[in-house]
């Protein structure tokens, strides 16, 4: 059976990793390369890089930065963050990521997942959800960080982008994200059950036990995390052992 | 010198980035003759298999591979295209596994595409010397090898089907070797060393 998998997910700035404590065996915690290989060391599964540079600049750093994080790491990493065209996707590919994550563009422009998933293939391609409940119980996607409410309603968004191409949903609750409070482990389940794709839950974990409930009620088949690593509360070496312990299936 | 064959399917740059980590001195080329010289031959590749095999065709290196005797490793749609048939594209194969390739169907807790960390076992030959049945490595693919007498490496999603497969110089794998940590650079390092 496939492992449930555990992604931390870094944030990157003007080429350097934001967030984030000075880990004891790190020179640099800033430098992308040397934090994903603590991360790979201590048992991730996967990694995934998010620009949040505002600037062209930043843009170009961060494809010179994507490819140094290929050469020197030996597990999958997805990017994400400005990716708007296919051009986007196609440097990133280049540049060596093995997957690119699409959000708002993905909503401005739908055709966007066809095309990528066609030049790429599916595997490529993860389109991240944002949604928020809003008061009359509808899960609707939201672009710009969640500031603003699109036309689309999360499950029905989910399985268009499955039929469109798309290899992974990176779903993140906007009313939880942020909270640690935990996931909505009925709503993961629901959307787990709209489309065959993965899942990977993001966004409320404020515990293991979290993370355990999103991957067996809410029946996701990855979490990803970025503050309860980076401000070394837990590390993925000890949350897997202890998901293991609750006999969920991970690779450690 | 290891060739890695350049026949558009995908991008190359892990499998490089992989054989640098190992040391290893390598070449990216379509030029059959120094595939033919070639110590070791990688045959990666993502994406469909049909495409793949009109890629091969189109690059004229469809008997220059059949006819190769040094080890050769086909990785993920690289190793699809060596079975006999695929279901994606309905495509006839270069045939030197003796395997049908079929498409995993999406059940309730069954994803599909198969992706992320899974267990290989029923380990054999050299290709898995020094890792142990249990050992968990990265796949990500809809369609999988069927059990034949060449696999060497089993893993199960829903289905038991072909992690690996050998028949006499010829090698593959359906999970990815170059992502697959520590456990699938030792897998490359034995195929180097074979």
């Amino acid at each position: 059976m496939v492992a449930k998998r555990i992604i931390p997910c870094l944030d990157v700035k003007e080429g350097r990793t934001v967030k984030g404590v000075n880990f004891v065996d790190l020179r640099d915690v800033g430098d992308a390369v040397e934090l994903g290989q603590y991360y790979a060391r201590s048992g991730a599964d996967e990694l995934v890089y998010l620009d949040i540079s505002a600037t062209r600049e930043g843009r170009q750093t961060f494809t010179r930065l994507v490819e140094r994080i290929s050469d020197g790491i030996n597990i999958p990493f997805t990017v994400g963050g400005g990716i708007s065209t296919l051009e986007d996707a196609a440097r990133l590919l280049d540049a060596g990521a093995d997957k690119i994550s699409i959000n708002s563009a993905a909503i401005a422009n739908p055709q966007l997942i066809n095309d990528i998933a066609a030049r790429y293939g599916s595997q490529f391609v993860v389109v991240a959800i944002d949604a928020r409940q809003m008061e009359d119980g509808v899960w609707r996607a939201t672009t710009h960080g969640g500031s603003r409410p699109s036309d689309k309603e999360l499950f029905s968004w989910a399985r268009e982008a499955q039929e469109r191409g798309a290899g992974e949903i990176l779903f993140t609750s906007m009313n939880h994200d942020g909270t640690r409070s935990g996931y909505p482990c009925d709503t993961f389940a629901r959307l787990s059950q709209e489309v065959s794709i993965p899942i990977i839950a993001s966004g409320g974990a404020g515990s293991v036990e979290d993370i355990a409930e999103v991957l067996t009620v809410g029946r996701a088949d990855a979490a990803l995390a970025a503050s309860i690593f980076h401000f070394g509360e837990i590390t993925v070496g000890d949350l897997k052992t202890e998901l293991k312990r609750l006999n969920i299936d991970v690779r450690c | 010198m290891i060739a890695i064959v350049d026949y558009k399917m995908g991008n190359l740059r892990s499998v490089e980035n992989a054989l640098k980590r190992l040391g290893a001195e390598y070449v990216v080329t379509a030029d059959a003759e120094v595939i033919k010289s070639a110590d070791r031959v990688l045959l990666p590749g993502v994406g469909n298999a049909a495409e793949a095999m009109e890629n091969l065709r189109a690059a004229s290196l469809v008997d220059t591979i059949k006819q190769l005797r040094r080890p050769v490793l086909g990785i993920c749609v690289g190793m699809q295209v060596m079975c006999r048939h695929s279901e994606e594209g309905d495509v006839d194969c270069l045939g030197l596994f003796d395997a049908r390739v079929k498409r995993f169907k999406p059940e309730p807790d069954l994803k599909v595409p198969h992706m992320g960390w899974n267990k290989i076992g029923n380990l054999e030959t050299k290709l898995f010397k020094g890792i142990s049945g249990g050992e968990y490595v990265y796949f990500v693919h809809s369609y999988y090898p069927e059990l034949c007498p060449d696999t060497i490496a089993t893993s199960v999603h829903g289905t038991m089907f072909s992690a690996a497969l050998k028949y006499e110089n010829f090698y593959g794998t359906q999970f990815h070797p170059e992502k697959s940590g520590d456990v699938g650079e030792r897998i490359l390092a034995n195929f180097l060393g074979l």
